[in-house]
């Protein structure tokens, strides 16, 4: 038995290494390897808060096994036993003074952060309107700029802030692309905002993160970032030679069901609008960041606007 | 009546759940009537308001569901094994998850609390019984029926897939139309009342039936931990109760309330399933704490340490657990301001729990370690949850939980805080109180089996799920590699991921295994003090009588019964004369069952929108409470010859330490 043991104990760290060393590319860990501004400080914080939480849990581990060593009850143990000691005010001093000395510190980068997020990675630069609308079970990217749409893909200039705003014309989702920073819900009836950038050109892998039933494993997109330039040059490309998405379109693309990427030369005046208002959004009237009016507002882009 | 489609067909599982539901019927039916049991069944059992049985009966409810449980996990690792499988469609899968976690939760750790509760509590504080008996029972019978009812729909009118959590407009007529969804609303319904009742009795319990001289500064650990985790209860449960009745009449009745499309709201929904859902975990977690400072106390041989500080601390999770629920939703927009408070919030609980840890640490520090089975889940706890902790409090940093939100960092987060908390704890007390309760120890060396099976496959099922959470793999999908045509690279760490849960289901076989042979072969406990404990359940006979303590204990300061036994070795340690008096005991009653049964018949026409039923239901439901106020004759006495009668009785066969000494 006891063989048995020690022998899983050390095939089981073995492949605790074993994972670890096999796991290194880092490229395939898409959230530890951003191509912008946003997912750079996420990640930032991230590494903060794993050697902040390492501070506590590698010593307290490591005096566990200690103890467990020492002080086990075998003949012939000689360790100091003290069944009557249970109070130190100086040890309980420390142990409630150290977790509170991170978390403070954990808590002003955390709140630092999440400020920097609800503003432009970049301030000097006018950022894209992309609108996003989550729908059983596909991507629709409408572009008021451009006056384009696109399904299940969007293209973005490389070194502008993109503001996504968000709402969903199906159950609620959640707007991700890892490499561009973290995700935001998309909500039937309200529109939100999500800033990101992209540096560098690629391909970036995107997905509904929020469960939305049937056909939802299926809502994975693409984010193709390309140089200002290409990025005019493919607007004005579809504008030539897709198709149009008129309302009835749009009919057909809400419906529940899984498409391939698709690319349309324009859509239905107010689109984005009317969906955000037909599933509830006129009750909250003052919601203002939809895009096709550009009439952005400068903060708070995280913030609900009603 | 429309019953087509009433039986869910066509899939090999579920006609092979059918035969086997009949089946069981069948022999259980059976073999009560040929042993004649049916009296049996139903005085001992069906009626029963001690606590022991009833926490004896929470037991087996919950080992059951850990197993059904643990086959919808199971069947989702197989599915996730490798890409493009087809085991599972979509909507099976989305069935699967959304009931592997309703019946962990709410269907496994809940009861298992509970049983703990009730084998436990009455006897550490040394009472007969809890506050009210008949509504413990209630209790009981109304989440097993609320189990039962969410088990059937399985086979019944299909089960719900819109998750755990239910979120609207998913969760709505819209999205979810048929059955499946109000089963699990009825389900959780029905049970979720008897928690509610379950933790006002053990307020009740804890405050007004210690033993006389038991001052609350002297009340162990496990009680305290009890003690909070009701008042957490009674705090957000009837959140939970009302947030139901709304989606029920958005459903049955075409309410609004979360839709937006009327003026509702959906994150109404969220705000509050979280007010309750989150504080639930901790509801559940904090028992798990009591476990673990008995068992470190017993088996180091010491005092806890720093008894204040614990007890501290654990009011401090209960209430600090109220401000955290944001977390769940810091990708909702609520706004920078609302998201810091919520993040903020939320790393602070962690500082009384990793305090706790210190606080066991040092309990063991200059002490005597036994590494028996309940302490050996407590080693294995520390590292998990210490991990568990530490990826909590990443987590809280709100915008890097824009990056972990619904991903698989966040499933590997909560199961090594839930398996490594609460299943680690409740198998630790398991393991602890077994013997007082059945009168044998569980047998050592398939323990060991299962409890390596269980660690080894727990880091190997859910460590590499921390890494797919970087590689961007969302939750709740069913498939990967398929669409789009993206190779993320998930497949290696999914399918070690997959085998990891086989290993421990493997575990939770030797488990079982070890149960059934320590019944026959476990090593048989006549001290009634089978690991030499510390407080007052270990100074009466395994497993106790019916009343508990023939005379309330006398307790000073804490660990009463340690500090006996040290003035008992004393040379001329005399025995106080005992004289018994007549016990005041609680008569069993069928009320509790009959209306569970009746409220069982109202969830099922509820769940089928049969409205005569479920009025016919609730009108039983009703009638069964108004049977129960013109019960007059709820109580009787133990006369004294019958307590000298069962005392003598169970302190003869064996050197039960009184006689001893
Ligand atoms: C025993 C081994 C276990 C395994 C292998 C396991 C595996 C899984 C898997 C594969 C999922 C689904 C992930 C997805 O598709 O999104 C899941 C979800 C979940 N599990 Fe477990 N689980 C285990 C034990 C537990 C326990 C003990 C609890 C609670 C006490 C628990 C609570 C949950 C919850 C709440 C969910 C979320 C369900 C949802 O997404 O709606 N699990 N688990
Ligand atoms: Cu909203
Ligand atoms: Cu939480």
């Amino acid at each position: 038995m006891n063989k048995w043991i020690q022998y899983s104990k050390y095939s089981f760290f073995s492949l605790l290494v074993a994972m670890l060393v096999t796991g290194c590319d880092r490229s395939k860990y898409i959230v530890l390897d951003p191509k912008g501004p946003v997912g750079q400080q996420e990640l930032d914080l991230i590494i903060i808060s794993v050697i902040l939480c390492a501070i506590i849990i590698i010593p307290v581990t490591a005096i566990f096994v200690y103890i467990l060593i020492r002080f086990r009850d075998k003949p012939g143990n000689n360790a100091p036993y003290q069944p009557e000691w249970q109070d130190s005010k100086v040890l309980e001093i420390v142990w409630w003074g150290i977790p509170v000395v991170i978390v403070a510190i954990l808590g002003v980068y955390t709140a630092k952060t999440t400020i920097n997020l609800t503003k432009p990675p970049v301030k000097d630069v006018k950022p894209v309107v992309v609108q996003v609308t989550s729908l059983d079970w596909k991507w629709l990217f409408t572009y008021p700029g451009q006056k384009v749409a696109t399904v299940n893909y969007a293209v973005i200039p490389t070194g502008v802030p993109i503001q996504f705003v968000l709402t969903s014309d199906a159950p609620m989702n959640s707007f991700w692309v890892p490499q561009l920073g973290g995700q935001e819900y998309t909500m039937p009836g309200m529109s939100m905002g999500l800033w990101l950038q992209a540096d560098k050109p690629g391909n970036y892998f995107g997905s509904g993160a929020n469960f939305t039933g049937r056909g939802f494993a299926h809502m994975q997109f693409r984010v193709k970032a390309v140089s200002q330039a290409d990025f005019n040059l493919w607007a004005a490309g579809l504008k030539k030679s897709s198709p149009a998405l008129t309302k009835a379109g749009y009919g057909d693309l809400s419906k529940p069901g899984n498409v391939k990427e698709l690319s349309f030369s324009s859509y239905p005046k107010n689109l984005y609008e009317n969906i955000v208002n037909k599933n509830g959004g006129i009750y909250y009237h003052h919601m203002h960041n939809m895009g096709d009016s550009m009439e952005m507002q400068k903060t708070t882009m995280h913030k609900h606007n009603h | 009546m429309n019953t087509s489609g009433f039986f869910v067909t066509g899939d090999p599982m579920i006609y092979g759940a059918d035969v086997s539901i009949v089946l069981a019927t069948v022999a259980i039916i059976a073999s009560l009537t040929y042993l004649k049991k049916w009296g049996w069944l139903w005085k001992e059992w069906l009626t029963t308001v001690d606590h022991k049985k009833i926490g004896i009966m929470y037991l087996l409810s919950a080992l059951l569901m850990l197993f059904r449980g643990g086959v919808d996990a199971i069947l989702m690792r197989l599915q996730l094994a490798v890409p493009n499988n087809r085991f599972l469609a979509s909507d099976h899968y989305n069935e699967i998850f959304t009931t592997h976690g309703t019946i962990m939760i709410l269907f496994m750790a809940m009861p298992f609390m509970f049983a703990l509760f009730n084998m436990v509590v009455p006897l550490q504080i040394g009472a007969r019984d809890v506050a009210y008996p008949a509504l413990n029972a209630i209790s009981f019978w109304f989440f097993f029926i609320g189990a039962m009812l969410f088990n059937l729909s399985f086979v019944i009118g299909g089960s719900a897939d819109s998750g755990w959590l239910a979120y609207p407009p998913l969760s709505e007529d819209q999205f979810s139309p048929g059955p499946g969804q109000n089963f699990w609303i009825w389900g959780i319904q029905i049970s979720g009342i008897g928690s509610l009742a379950t933790g006002i009795n053990f307020i009740v319990t804890i405050l007004k039936m210690r033993t006389p001289s038991m001052r609350l500064r002297d009340m162990p650990l496990f009680t305290w931990s009890v003690l909070s985790s009701s008042i957490a209860i009674l705090g957000v449960f009837p959140i939970l109760t009302v947030a139901l009745i709304m989606l029920t009449i958005d459903r049955l009745f075409g309410g609004h309330f979360f839709t937006m499309d009327a003026g509702g709201n959906p994150m109404m929904w969220v705000n509050l399933i979280w007010m309750w859902g989150h504080p639930e975990v901790y509801i559940v977690v904090l028992p798990a704490f009591g476990v673990f400072s008995e068992v470190v106390a017993t088996f180091s041989k010491k005092h806890i340490f720093g008894y204040a500080s614990m007890v501290f601390s654990m009011i401090a999770i209960a209430v600090v657990s109220y401000y955290t629920w944001v977390h769940h939703f810091f990708t909702m927009g609520a706004g920078a301001d609302v998201n810091i408070v919520f993040a903020i919030c939320t790393m602070i609980i962690a500082i009384p729990t990793g305090v706790k840890v210190f606080n066991w640490l040092f309990t063991m520090y200059r002490g005597r370690i036994r590494l028996t089975q309940p302490m050996l889940w407590f080693c294995a706890f520390v590292p998990c949850f210490l991990v568990g902790g530490a990826t909590g409090v990443m987590l809280a940093a709100a915008p890097a939980d824009y990056q972990y939100h619904n991903s698989y960092f966040l499933i590997a987060h909560f199961h090594q805080v839930l398996i490594g908390g609460v299943v680690f704890g409740y198998l630790a007390g398991l393991y602890y109180w077994w013997p007082k309760l059945f009168g044998f120890k569980l047998n050592d060396r398939l323990g060991q089996w299962g409890f390596w099976l269980w660690q080894i496959g727990f880091y190997v099922c859910f460590m590499p799920q921390y890494a797919l959470g970087f590689m961007g793999m969302t939750r709740r999908i069913y498939t990967y590699n398929q669409s789009a045509g993206w190779n993320m690279g998930w497949a290696p760490l999914n399918f070690i991921s997959s085998v990891g849960a086989f290993i421990m289901g493997l575990g939770f076989i030797f488990q079982v295994w070890q149960i059934l042979y320590s019944i026959k072969h476990g090593e048989r406990d006549t001290t009634g003090d089978a690991w030499d404990g510390r407080t007052l359940e270990w100074s009466i006979p395994s497993p106790p009588p019916a009343y508990n303590f023939a005379v309330l204990p006398v307790v000073h300061g804490r660990d009463a019964w340690w500090h006996q036994k040290e003035e008992m070795r004393i040379e001329d340690y005399k025995p106080d004369p005992v004289k018994y008096e007549p016990i005041h005991m609680p008569k069993n009653t069928g009320i509790p069952f009959i209306m569970s049964c009746f409220f069982f018949v109202a969830g099922f026409g509820f769940t089928f929108e049969w409205y005569w039923m479920g009025i016919i239901g609730l009108i039983g439901v009703a009638i069964t409470l108004f049977i129960r106020s013109f019960q007059y004759d709820t109580d009787f006495y133990i006369p004294v010859d019958e307590i000298e009668r069962t005392e003598k009785d169970l302190r003869s066969h064996g050197s039960f330490h009184r006689t001893a000494t």
